[in-house]
C-alpha cells in the first residue's frame, strides 16, 4: 500500500534509537512500581531494593481500608460507565442526525468535561450539590463520574457513526424497513463494538479519576483517593505499591480489550472522507 | 474482503426490510416528525448535562462576584468585582499565571519533540505485530492510573530513588547539580525542582500527543509523498514541506491535551516541584483550606478563558478534524 519507489522503506537507525528510548521512558515508571511491590523492605525508597518477597500481595486482604476502597471504586466505575453508555450513545445518535441548529454547540458541550480542567468540574459540582442539599457520598461520586464518562462513549460512538456508510441506512429504508427496524438491524450492529469500547474506556477512566472525585467524595474513599492519602501518610509502603499494581491491571487490561474491539474499523471502506 | 462485506451488508439490509416491526406506525410517525425523534434522543443526555454540568458551571461563575468577609471568614451575598480586581492587581497572581502558562507551553513543545518520532515510526514504518505492540506500549502508560504514575514518579525522583541512582551510576551527578542550580527551573533536589515537575508532566501527557499525531500521519495519502519525490524533493524536504504541515492538525489536537491538562492540574504540582505556586493548587487552596469560594471561583475563570482560547486556536489549525 505504502510502496515508495523514491523513498526507502526502512527506518533510519537514529529514528529507531529515538523510538526505542521514548518507548522505554514510557514504560519505566510502571516497571518501577512492579519492582517495588516485591520489595522486602517495609518503608524505604532505596534503589535497588535489598530483597524481594511476595508477602505484600497476601497482606492487602487483611487491610479493610484497602478492600473497602477497591469495592467502592468497582461499584462507582460500574454504575458510572453503565449510565454513560446510555447517555453517551443517545447523545451521539442525536448529534449525528442531519444538521440542525445548535449541532456544533452540543458537540462542544458534550466535550467540555474533558476540555475544561477537572478542578473546575469538581468545584462547580460541589458547590451546586451544596445548593441542592445533596450530601457528598457514593451518589455524588457517581454523578460526577458519569458526567465526564459520557464524553468517552459519545466520542467513540459518533466516530463510528461517521464511518458507517450512510448508504446502508438509505438502502434499508428504500427496501421498506422502518426507522426502528433499520436501527436494530443496521445501525445498532454497526455501532455495538464502539459502544462497548466506549463503556470499557469509561470504566477505566472512572476507576482512575481523582480530581473530580476529591470534591464529590465526602468521607468516601475511592482507590485513587486512598493512594493519594498514602502519599502524605504512608503506612506499609509496599502495600501501596501492590495496590498501585492492581489499579494498573484493572485500568489497562480492559483498555487492550477495547482496543481490539475498535481495531480494524479504521480501515473499513469509505473510512476516508 | 470488501466483496464479502458488501454481500453480508446487503443480506442484512434485505433482512431488515422483510421483517416488519409492530412499532411501524410509531416509526412512521417519528419519521414524519424529525424534531420529536431528535428530542427523544437528546432529552436524557441534555437534561443530565444541564442539571449536573452547565448549571453548576454558571453557578460557579455567579459565585465569583460574591464577597468573602476576611474577618468572619464567611461568604456574603454582596455583589462586587473585588475578586477580579484582586486577581489583576496582586503581582503574585500574575506570577502564578505565568508559571502555569509557561509550563503548559513547555510541556506541549517537549511532548511534540518526543512524541513525533514515535508517531512517525508507527505511521510510516511499523506494520502488523510491531505496530500492535507499539500501540500497547503507548496505551499502557496512557491508561495506567494517573495517581499511580504520579506516585511512581515521587518514588523515582526521591533522594534515594532510582533517578539519582541512575545519574550516579552514569557519573552524571555534577551535570544534574549544574542543571538544578539554574534559577527558575532548578531547585534543591529533583523532586522539588521545576525540572522534576516538567519531567512528570511530559511523561503524563506524552501518549495524548502521540496518538493524534499518528492518526494525522496515517491520513496522509501516500501518493502525495510519491509526487513530492517524483518532483525531485529529497526525503528531508518532503518531510518538512509535505508531511509536517499535513500533520499539524494532529499536533494541534495533541496540544489540547498536553496544554489544557497541564494548565488545570493540581495533583502533580502538589506532589512534585516547588510548593504551592501553580494555578490549580492555588484554586484548590482557596476553596478548601481558606474557604474563600468567591475568589476560587473567580480564579477558575482564568483556566476557562485560557483553555477556550487554546481550543479556538486549535480549531483554527484543524485539530477537531484530526481527533
Amino acid at each position: 500500500m505504502r510502496s515508495e519507489r523514491t523513498h526507502d522503506n526502512r527506518a533510519p537507525a537514529w529514528l529507531k534509537v529515538v523510538v526505542f528510548a521514548v518507548l522505554a521512558f514510557m514504560q519505566f515508571p510502571i516497571l518501577m512500581i512492579a519492582i517495588y511491590s516485591f520489595n522486602i523492605e517495609d518503608s524505604a525508597y532505596t534503589f535497588p531494593p535489598p530483597g524481594y518477597t511476595l508477602k505484600w500481595f497476601g497482606r492487602i486482604l487483611d487491610r479493610p481500608d484497602v478492600m473497602e476502597s477497591i469495592f467502592l471504586s468497582l461499584l462507582t466505575a460500574t454504575l458510572a460507565s453503565v449510565l454513560a453508555i446510555g447517555l453517551g450513545s443517545l447523545a451521539a445518535l442525536a448529534v449525528h442526525r442531519p444538521r440542525f441548529r445548535g449541532h456544533d454547540a452540543l458537540n462542544i458541550m458534550f466535550n467540555l468535561p474533558i476540555a475544561l480542567p477537572g478542578i473546575i468540574t469538581g468545584i462547580a459540582l460541589l458547590s451546586s450539590l451544596r445548593l441542592l442539599k445533596l450530601e457528598p457520598g457514593v451518589l455524588t461520586i457517581i454523578i460526577g463520574h458519569t458526567t465526564f464518562c459520557v464524553v468517552i462513549v459519545y466520542n467513540n460512538v459518533i466516530a463510528r457513526l461517521r464511518r458507517l456508510p450512510a448508504s446502508l441506512v438509505e438502502a434499508s429504508m428504500d427496501l421498506g424497513a422502518d426507522g426502528f427496524t433499520t436501527f436494530r438491524r443496521i445501525t445498532l450492529p454497526g455501532i455495538s463494538t464502539a459502544v462497548l469500547a466506549g463503556g470499557i474506556l469509561a470504566f477505566a477512566l472512572s476507576f482512575d479519576e481523582i480530581i473530580v472525585t476529591t470534591f464529590t467524595a465526602g468521607a468516601q474513599r475511592t482507590l485513587p483517593l486512598w493512594l493519594l492519602n498514602q502519599l502524605s501518610k504512608p503506612r506499609e509502603m509496599p502495600i501501596t505499591n501492590v495496590v498501585a499494581l492492581i489499579v494498573i491491571a484493572v485500568t489497562t487490561l480492559p483498555i487492550i480489550g477495547a482496543y481490539r474491539l475498535t481495531m480494524g474499523t479504521h480501515s473499513t471502506e469509505g473510512a476516508s472522507k | 474482503m470488501p466483496f464479502v462485506w458488501i454481500v453480508e451488508i446487503s443480506h442484512m439490509t434485505a433482512l431488515a426490510a422483510t421483517q416488519d416491526s409492530p412499532l411501524r406506525p410509531v416509526a412512521n410517525a417519528l419519521h414524519g416528525h424529525q424534531n420529536i425523534a431528535l428530542w427523544l434522543l437528546l432529552g436524557p443526555p441534555l437534561a443530565w448535562f444541564v442539571v449536573f454540568y452547565l448549571l453548576p458551571l454558571f453557578a460557579l461563575l455567579g459565585q465569583s462576584v460574591l464577597t468573602f468577609d476576611e474577618f468572619s471568614m464567611t461568604v456574603t451575598n454582596e455583589l462586587s468585582f473585588d475578586n477580579f480586581r484582586t486577581i489583576i492587581t496582586e503581582p503574585v497572581n500574575f506570577d502564578i499565571f505565568w508559571r502555569t502558562f509557561s509550563m503548559g507551553v513547555a510541556v506541549t513543545i517537549a511532548c511534540t519533540i518526543l512524541g513525533y518520532p514515535l508517531a512517525y515510526y508507527m505511521a510510516r514504518y511499523a506494520g502488523g505485530r510491531t505496530k500492535g505492540l507499539m500501540y500497547v506500549g503507548v496505551m499502557l502508560p496512557m491508561w495506567a492510573s494517573y495517581i499511580v504514575k504520579a506516585y511512581a514518579w515521587t518514588v523515582i525522583l526521591s533522594k534515594e530513588g532510582v533517578a539519582n541512582w541512575l545519574v550516579g551510576g552514569l557519573g552524571l551527578t555534577s551535570v544534574l547539580d549544574t542543571l538544578l542550580a539554574i534559577p527558575w527551573i532548578g531547585g534543591n533536589t529533583l523532586s522539588t525542582s521545576n525540572i522534576g515537575r516538567f519531567l512528570v508532566f511530559v511523561y503524563m501527557w506524552l501518549p495524548f500527543m502521540i496518538l493524534p499525531i499518528q492518526a494525522s500521519l496515517e491520513r496522509i495519502a501516500p501518493n502525495l509523498l510519491l509526487a513530492s519525490g517524483d518532483l525531485g524533493a529529497t526525503r528531508t524536504r518532503t518531510f518538512f514541506r509535505v508531511t509536517l504541515p499535513l500533520s499539524a492538525p494532529g499536533i494541534a489536537a495533541g496540544s489540547i491535551f498536553t496544554f489544557c491538562l497541564t494548565f488545570g492540574d493540581y495533583i502533580i504540582p502538589t506532589l512534585v516541584g516547588p510548593s504551592g505556586d501553580f494555578l490549580g493548587a492555588v484554586v484548590y487552596k482557596y476553596q478548601g483550606a481558606v474557604g474563600n469560594m468567591p475568589l476560587a471561583a473567580a480564579l477558575t475563570l482564568i483556566p476557562v478563558l485560557v483553555v477556550s482560547a487554546w481550543l479556538w486556536l486549535a480549531k483554527k489549525l484543524g485539530a477537531f478534524d484530526a481527533l
